[in-house]
């Protein structure tokens, strides 16, 4: 029996819609920095995911404190800062290759791109 | 020695990571080579002692730090966990004497050290793909690879190689999100990450949704990550606008491992369920894996981009993996390992050989190397022997994975599974058949009938995989019987 | 030296000489063609002796090494293997004497690749002879296909390409799909790829089974050119002539209608055969081979067409006998192995000759050319009669076994089939003989031929290689070289006419008294 329950399952609901719509940009879009953010949504919507299935009702911050019995656990919040680091490496990088497609194609509309691609044979 | 000996299976994750920064410490090319050259020849040397390990006393279970798991991060390595480990660090230890020339060549002399870096980045990350035990740290060893490969990529001399590592980059990220999605809902059912862990809590939890959409979520992610067709996109053109050198490493072992982590996650974590089975998915996979099988080679035949043409073959290669994953008795599985072995060596060769025609006549494309058997001779018949194993020729590499894989289909009773293989490899006889054609029977252009061959710097690695792709063609009973051994241990698993 | 030693030194040989080729190639011709000539001469020595040594009974058996975990690269010597080695390495030292002629006189390039490939395929050939198992075998077929495929497309014009293409596809193709499938499903069915007497499949499998692994093999078995997989016969036949003789008679679709016996006696069994009918479909489609192959030969008009034509037939004889699965008919196939090895490479030599001395490729052209190459004329004409089947010659021996195998069975169509055969046999060939002795000569059509090939030929100095003329006017017959290799198999024909016996004692082992 589920207790329908404030916030109940909204994380999660808002983790998929996020998780769609950073699809979304990342396939519907043509600015290749437009893509990136949308894999950056993409991506933020799983760390929030993690983080909700953390959660245990009462419990507190994963500190060792006299008194309390509860805690959130810890471990996906560790799990968590690892893919946030990878994120912004992989954001960084994809930035940085944006940057010399803009340097050597003149252009970071993904279309624009693809027909001078075609050019080159 | 025997420090060695007991921290052997981290040795090999640490070795190439804790030497990268080094090269870029002394920010020069030919110190970097030469650094990164020693580092993988080591590893290599390391690698061999951990086979003979595991050979000796079966599973080696390491607790990284003292920390036993599921609680600490273990490194597990099988049977085929060092055969792939030991792939990895031999292509590394051939590529890196290989790379300096065909480097020196392709890349801008300021970013070569950057190269070597990344090359040591991306061959750490793969090891460590291999040789974990824990789920989570699967994923942080593949975003390490693949971050250097999209870098790696992105060093090719080709304005294209940008939007190519780009696109990979786009693709891979989100596969591997995918991954940690699934995850994330395994974590959630059953609290572990630990991968032999996972695999006594999974079946009490199995019938539940949020197991069947985590393993949809990895499968997918993992399917990006090795290219399964139709999930392949990304694959031609960063193989076809890398450098060489990276072509040759990269289509040597980075689809091999993840198609590692996918067995290892298929048949170890979730071996106990046997989910090709319980969930009724093996006829899609194998569907994907023979579509993938006749659509890379026939997209291959129409390629007049010769590393283009090997990539679109590659994609074909990893559908005779998959299949052979998928079928599900134990000399298909056999064969689906035994290819991963054998692809490593012929595809690396040929990569390798490309690349010697692009640092004398700078080009790849199929008109340009007209006349190629008398130009380059060695060069060329490289291309031809490296071409018989992709069809399968007997003594060949090729043939030893296509025994394993056609016994199995016949075994298991699937006689037109066999018959689409064999089919699938005469369309290899066609694009290999156009090359060889192009180079043996068609006279050079005007003015390039000069007999230059590469420098032995270049042939002679290529030489050495051919040579060793033809060995284990010969007498293929040390692959043939670890292959075999570590199927039944991840078939027995599943039973 | 011991067997075991000798059974690895006939593969060494031709191996060891195709690299001593290579490399004395582009040095001087003439250490190379010796070097072919040596190795050619030692190989069918260490052979001879081999073949001693199983009539006495010994068989020899090596295992080179593990392929795969429990099946190896193996060679065990038995009389079926020793026949097809012996006439491979014989026919070899007389093809090789035959192609220096026929390439130094055709002005041929890339000699020193040709040689080496045929070394090759000869050393191929010598490992099918001797495999003891389907592995070994088919490893050594598929060799074989490769090692050949630049000699067919030897002079890469769009047409020798196109040859190769057609060549590499369909043997290539089969072999992978049909051969190397059934090798592997009888290695599930059976657990072994061994040759063993009274075949390895007996009792092993269903009759079902059996049925479809027989189809398979003798279909995948591409280079026994049984109808519909004979089109790369006729397309290799822009190869130059020594290459034709290497396919026809000493090599290629001996290695494929060898398989063929092998494969019925040793892997099947005939007993096998015989109790569950698998073959009996196929013989209909080989006797259908025989007779359609010898009516497309006399629609055409180039010599050379005409006798590969000639050879897809014969090869279905040998087919036949394997499929009639009796003792007698696979005796009659194994004769008709040698015999028509001898006939077929004597006509090949003599078109050959006709080709680069006459400049002649059409049967049409030839009349009156027999009163110029008397010798060569006569030859083919010994030949042709030995193909028909008239005694004293050769092929009278396997004709009467194969027709004997029919009668035992009970399959009277197949006499008829050998018979109507033959007569179209005459049909085709005689009327060359004709032409070439009885015809009138065209001169306007010769004059301008002749004028043209002289502007591109240079007339050969080598004295071995100069016409003979037999101090007759109007004679201008080929060179010793050539005539040496045409008039020795010619009189091999006869010769065999008078050892057949030997031969089926020699074969007693394995087919009985």
């Amino acid at each position: 029996m589920i207790e329908y329950e404030f916030p109940g399952l909204l994380n999660y609901w808002i983790v998929f819609l996020l998780m769609m719509i950073g699809l979304y940009i990342v396939i519907g879009h043509e600015n290749l920095i437009k893509k990136i953010v949308g894999l950056n949504v993409f991506q933020v919507s799983v760390f929030v995911f993690y983080i909700s299935m953390a959660k245990i009702k009462g419990g507190t911050a994963p500190i060792l404190a006299d008194g309390i019995e509860v805690y959130s656990n810890p471990l996906p919040h560790v799990l968590i800062l690892t893919a946030i680091v990878v994120g912004v490496a992989t954001t960084a990088l994809g930035l940085a290759l944006v940057v010399r497609v803009q340097e050597s194609f003149g252009t970071i509309e993904d279309d624009e791109v693809r027909e001078q691609e075609e050019q080159d044979g | 020695m025997s420090f060695i000996a007991e921290h052997i299976s981290v040795l090999v994750v640490i070795v190439p990571l804790m030497a990268a920064p080094l090269c870029v410490i002394v920010r020069h090319g030919a110190v970097s080579w030469g650094w990164a050259t020693l580092v993988c020849l080591a590893n290599f040397g390391l690698s061999i002692l951990l086979m003979q390990q595991v050979l000796a006393n079966g599973t080696i279970v390491y607790d990284l730090g003292g920390w036993e798991g599921p609680w600490g991060i273990v490194y597990h390595i099988d049977e085929v966990g060092a055969l792939v480990v030991l792939i990895v660090s031999a292509i590394a230890a051939i590529v890196m004497p290989y790379a300096k020339e065909s480097i020196e060549r392709e890349i801008p002399k300021e970013r070569h050290y950057l190269a070597y870096c990344m090359m040591l980045l991306c061959i750490a990350g793969l090891i460590g793909m291999a040789v974990t035990g824990d789920a989570f740290n699967l994923f942080v060893f593949l975003e390490v690879s693949s971050l250097a490969t999209y870098v790696l990529i992105a060093l090719g001399n080709d304005r294209r190689a940008l939007t190519a590592a780009l696109r990979y980059l786009i693709l891979g990220t989100v596969g591997a999100t995918f991954y940690v999605i699934g995850l994330g809902m395994i974590y959630m059912m059953t609290g572990s990450l630990n991968m032999t862990d996972l695999a006594s809590l999974l079946p009490a939890v199995q019938n539940t949704g949020t197991v069947h959409v985590a393993l949809a979520f990895i499968v997918v992610g993992f399917g990006l990550k090795l290219a399964l067709f139709p999930l392949h996109v990304w694959l031609p053109n960063a193989y076809t606008f890398a450098p060489s050198a990276v072509t040759a490493f990269l289509a040597a072992t980075a689809t091999k491992v993840a198609v590692y982590a996918l067995i290892r996650l298929i048949f170890t974590v979730f071996g106990d369920i046997d989910p090709l089975e319980t969930y009724g998915v093996r006829a899609a996979v194998m569907v994907l894996a023979i579509a993938g099988m006749f659509a890379g080679s026939l997209i291959a035949i129409y390629q007049s981009n010769v590393k283009r043409l090997l990539a679109y073959s590659s994609v074909a290669q990893v559908g005779y993996m998959i299949l052979g994953i998928s079928i599900g008795n134990a000399p298909a599985m056999a064969g689906g390992i035994i290819h991963m072995f054998n692809h490593a060596l012929m595809k690396g060769a040929l990569f390798m050989a490309l690349g010697c025609v692009f640092y004398v006549i700078g080009s790849v494309k199929l008109e340009d190397m007209a006349g190629l058997g008398k130009r380059m001779p060695l060069t060329a018949a490289a291309i031809v022997a490296g071409g018989f194993s992709l069809i399968g020729v007997p003594l060949t590499v090729g043939f030893i994975s296509k025994f394993y894989l056609v016994e199995g289909a016949l075994a298991a009773g699937m006689w037109p599974v066999a018959l689409l293989i064999m089919l699938s490899s005469l369309l290899a006889v066609i694009y290999v058949w156009r090359v060889v054609e192009v180079m043996y029977f068609r006279s050079p252009a005007i003015g390039c009938e000069t007999r230059t061959e590469a420098p032995m710097s270049l042939l002679v690695p290529t030489y050495i995989l051919l040579g060793a792709a033809f060995w284990f063609g010969i007498d293929a009973t040390f692959t043939g019987d670890v292959a075999m051994s570590a199927a039944q241990t991840l078939l027995g698993g599943s039973k | 030296m011991s067997p075991e030693t000798l059974i690895l030194l006939s593969l060494a040989i031709p191996f060891i000489g195709a690299l001593l080729i290579l490399f004395a190639g582009p040095a001087s011709a003439n250490v190379r063609d010796g070097l072919t000539v040596v190795t050619a001469v030692v190989l069918f020595g260490v052979v001879w002796h081999l073949i001693q040594l199983v009539d006495v009974g010994e068989r020899p058996s090596i295992s080179l090494v593990e392929m795969l975990p429990g099946l190896s690269i193996t060679f065990t010597l038995e009389p079926l293997g020793m026949i097809f080695a012996g006439i491979a390495s014989f026919l070899w030292i007389v093809t090789s004497f035959y192609a220096f002629g026929y390439m130094r006189g055709h002005h041929e390039s890339n000699q020193t690749r040709f040689f080496f490939c045929f070394a090759i395929a000869i050393m191929s050939a010598i490992g099918i002879a001797y495999a003891g198992n389907m592995l070994t075998l088919f490893v050594f077929y598929e060799v074989l296909t490769i090692s050949t495929f630049p000699l067919v497309a030897h002079s890469g014009t769009d047409e020798a390409r196109r040859a190769g293409r057609v060549y590499l596809g369909i043997l290539i193709g089969t072999s992978i799909t049909f051969l190397l499938t059934a090798v592997i499903w009888t290695y599930v069915e059976v657990g072994t790829l061994d040759f063993r007497e009274g075949g390895i499949l007996a009792g092993n499998a269903p009759a079902g089974v059996i049925a479809v692994l027989f189809g398979l093999y003798i279909y995948g078995i591409g280079k026994a050119a049984l109808m519909p997989f004979h089109r790369w016969l006729p397309a290799a036949m822009v190869a130059p002539t020594p290459v034709s003789a290497l396919l026809h008679a000493v090599a290629v679709v001996k290695a494929g209608v060898f398989s063929v016996v092998k494969v019925s006696v040793y892997i099947f069994g005939l007993d096998t055969l015989q109790s569950t009918g698998a073959s009996t479909w196929l013989a209909y489609v080989a006797g259908a081979t025989i007779l359609l192959a010898s009516l497309v030969a006399m629609t055409k008009d180039n010599l050379k067409a005409r006798l590969a034509y000639s050879t897809i037939s014969q090869l279905s004889y040998i087919v036949l006998g394997a499929m009639l699965a009796t003792n007698i008919g696979a005796l009659g196939s194994t004769l008709h192995i040698v015999m028509h090895a001898f006939g077929k490479i004597t006509l090949f030599f003599c078109a050959g000759a006709i080709i680069v001395f006459a400049h002649k490729t059409e049967i049409s052209d030839m009349r009156g050319l027999g009163r110029k190459m008397p010798v060569t004329f006569f030859c083919f004409f010994i030949a042709s009669l030995s193909i028909i089947g008239l005694p004293p010659l050769g092929g009278t021996w396997s004709k009467w076994y194969l027709a004997l195998a029919a009668a035992e069975t009970d399959q009277v169509i197949f006499i008829a089939v050998l018979m109507i055969s033959s007569l179209l046999n005459i049909a085709y060939l005689m009327p060359v003989v004709l032409y070439g002795f009885f015809g009138k000569e065209k001169p306007e059509a010769h004059h301008a031929h002749d004028h043209d090939d002289h502007a591109h030929h240079a007339p050969p100095d080598h004295p071995m290689l100069r016409h003979l003329t037999f101090g007759r006017p109007g004679v201008a017959e080929a060179p010793v070289m050539c005539l040496a290799p045409i008039v020795l198999t010619t009189v091999g024909c006869f010769v065999l006419f008078f050892y057949a016996d030997r031969i089926r004692l020699f074969l007693e082992p394995v087919f009985g008294g």
